[in-house]
């Protein structure tokens, strides 16, 4: 096990494109590192450039307190689990499993103790002497991660290992990779674009966007304190709302004034914070969850609205309702048990704590 | 009066008769009668032009010198006593398992090249090196033939350039046979490129990286990833080419014709010789058959093999 470090990484491609522009990252020994990001973003560049399948145009990887720049895939002490598993389909499960410690010319009795002891983690046993063809998706999965497991390597790496799997199976799966970090606490690295991926399974969540790093942090910060406009956008589902909004003056407070005319109050203790922004054009950002129905508000700094929703969608345990603003599309999360319709103004309560203010020239949440 | 109407309508058929039309319908809708006839101009070709010859030769090789009497392994048993024959059945697997190997090894190394070659500059090298194989071997031939040739041989220039005596490519019993491999290997290596390089190209390049991340060296990767994942391809085109090797003909007559006596003689030289210029056609029919049983054994165990493995892996 080990702790990894990425000082100053580019990756530059013929051309001069760079897919990955001078990231630092330190992940700690035994941490749980989740690369989140949209395609192109540079994570999988990345994550191929910690395992030496990529060469690196600039900066450093240190693996362990060792420089790997220069280290090719095998003498690197990791492990990966691919996206499409990667299985050797000529090779049984348990020769699939015991590849790795072959090679490295470990005892038979060795290897068969490795491959049963992850078999046994991840509840493969019977499907030891099975050919990858005759397994199912989420069963391949297992063997893919049974093959890194039996490795005990520095480091796993997980490049978006659960794309392949239907929904139901994916939530599987990712509840079993959380497990099998818990018990074998070797530090990882696992990159998704499935931004409820990286929440639920990370100890820490690095968002990236064109190449760099937008974020690190743990997940509940991302999630309450996203430090730009992409990923307060990237994290949380639904999405965050962007509201084009003016910051007004009233008496000694701040007003946000909403394209439709409604004013919202800033709360007293966020106002010499956006006071620099009276008069300007900003972009106000709620979660749907803080654009909720009036029933049961009984919290401080709520502010009331009215909007038509365009759609109402039940979804069983709360109900969504979409509603277009000039110029934003708007979705507010309501107790299942309201009566709301498409087309009938609808009073909503924003919880102007959980607000987002986003400067409009620089990206960044004020 | 009143018309006759049992003229007017036509009288109910019979249930029988409706019954045996509807099940003649069935019949003709069922998948199977309908893959049959589709196949069946395939299978009147086939049987025409490969099997009616096949059972005609075997048939053949089972008569006497005029054609005139039944005389069952006769000719099959003379052969087998004849001195020239048994050096051809050597000379003819020496020529074949040698010549097939070495255009495996070649064509493998050819397509491992040209693998890693850019895309770009792949095409115009693939190009190039197939040129062996889409010339006319009997042309070709003429053309090593002249290159090997005793007095004016371009190739012994070469040698002699750097120091080394000339060579008798012909004209010696050992050089003659390699020289024929040579020729056969020249003209047969861009096949075996050609299909190992498209069983390259479907090998996933994450296999390869799995494996590297897992401890492989290039070797290794070669052994452990290469070499099984193009398992099926290697059966196939060897066994093809086993086949085909045995069978020829074309490069033996223009190269050496058989020669030096009769020490270069493969099975398909000989059986034209015995059967064509002889004028024993029963006994050139028992020569060519003469590997047919043991290359039908092959084929079946490596086809076998072949299905296994791809039910296994695809």
């Amino acid at each position: 096990m080990a702790q990894v470090s990425l000082r100053k990484i580019v990756k530059e491609y013929e051309g001069g494109v760079q897919a990955v522009k001078g990231i630092d990252l330190e992940i700690a020994d035994h941490e749980f590192v989740v690369l989140v990001g949209p395609s192109g973003c540079g994570k999988s560049t990345t994550l191929r450039m910690i395992a030496g399948l990529e060469e690196i145009s600039g900066g450093e990887i240190d693996i362990g307190g060792a420089v790997v720049n220069d280290v090719p895939p095998r003498d690197r002490d990791i492990a990966m689990v691919f996206q499409n598993y990667a299985l050797y389909p000529h090779m049984s499960v348990r020769e699939n499993m015991a590849f790795g410690l072959m090679l490295r010319k470990f005892p038979k009795a060795e290897i068969d103790r490795r491959v049963n002891e992850a078999a046994r983690i991840l509840d493969i046993g019977v499907l030891l002497d099975r050919k990858p063809k005759a397994l199912s998706g989420g069963q391949r999965q297992r063997v893919a991660m049974g093959r890194a497991i039996v490795r005990d390597p520095k480091v796993f790496l997980f490049d978006e290992p659960l794309s392949n799997l239907d929904a139901k199976l994916r939530v599987q799966m990712r509840t079993e990779i959380k497990k099998v970090h818990q018990t074998v606490r070797t530090t990882t690295i696992y990159v998704t674009h499935d931004q409820v991926e990286a929440m639920t399974l990370a100890d820490r969540v690095v968002v990236m966007n064109h190449g760099v790093i937008e974020q690190v942090g743990p997940p509940q910060e991302l999630y309450h304190h996203p430090r730009t406009r992409f990923v307060a956008g990237f994290i949380g589902s639904p999405a965050m709302n962007f509201i084009p909004a003016k910051v007004e003056a009233r008496g000694a407070g701040l007003v946000l004034l909403l394209p439709q005319g409604t004013e919202l109050a800033v709360p007293e203790h966020r106002v010499a914070r956006y006071q620099p922004y009276a008069g300007k054009s900003v972009t106000f950002g709620i979660r749907p969850e803080h654009l909720t129905d009036t029933q049961n508000v009984n919290k401080p700094h709520v502010a009331f609205l009215t909007l038509t929703p365009e759609v109402i969608e039940p979804m069983g345990m709360e109900t969504l309702a979409h509603i277009k603003l000039e110029g934003a599309e708007v979705c507010a999360r309501l107790d299942p048990l309201v009566e709301a319709a498409p087309g009938v103004p609808l009073p909503l309560a924003a919880d102007m704590n959980n607000m987002h203010l986003i400067d409009d020239a620089t990206g960044l949440v004020i | 009066m009143a018309p006759d109407s049992s003229a007017a309508v036509p009288a109910p058929r019979p249930a029988a008769a409706r019954a045996e039309s509807s099940a003649m319908k069935r019949f003709a809708r069922r998948r199977s009668t309908i893959a049959f006839l589709m196949t069946l101009p395939l299978i009147l070709v086939i049987g025409g032009l490969v099997a009616w010859p096949a059972g005609y030769a075997i048939y053949l090789s089972m008569l006497n010198r005029r054609q005139t009497a039944f005389i069952g392994l006769e000719n099959f048993d003379i052969l087998l006593e004849n001195e020239t024959f048994q050096s051809v059945i050597w000379q003819s697997c020496f020529f074949a398992i040698t010549a097939v190997l070495l255009k495996a090894l070649v064509g493998f190394w050819l397509a491992h090249m040209l693998h890693h070659v850019p895309a770009r500059g792949q095409k115009m090298w693939r190009g190039m090196l197939l040129v062996p194989w889409v010339i006319p071997p009997a042309l070709s031939t003429l053309g090593w033939w002249w290159m090997f040739d005793p007095s004016y041989s371009s190739i012994n220039y070469l040698i002699n350039a750097i120091g080394f005596p000339s060579v008798p490519w012909l004209g010696e019993p050992w050089w003659a046979r390699i020289s024929v491999i040579i020729v056969n290997v020249w003209y047969g290596a861009p096949f075996f490129m050609i299909m190992y390089l498209a069983a390259l190209k479907s090998v996933p390049d994450q296999l390869y990286e799995a494996a590297a991340i897992d401890g492989a060296t290039g070797w290794q990767g070669l052994r452990h990833i290469t070499l099984p994942m193009m398992q099926n391809i290697i059966s196939i085109t060897v066994l093809f080419s086993l086949i085909v090797t045995f069978a020829n003909y074309d490069i033996v007559r223009v190269l050496t014709n058989g020669g030096p006596r009769d020490l270069t003689q493969v099975f398909a030289s000989y059986a034209f010789q015995v059967g064509v210029l002889s004028g024993n056609i029963p006994r050139g029919a028992a020569v060519s058959l003469f590997m047919f049983p043991l290359l039908a054994i092959i084929a079946f165990f490596v086809l076998r093999g072949v299905n296994k493995r791809t039910k296994e892996m695809a």
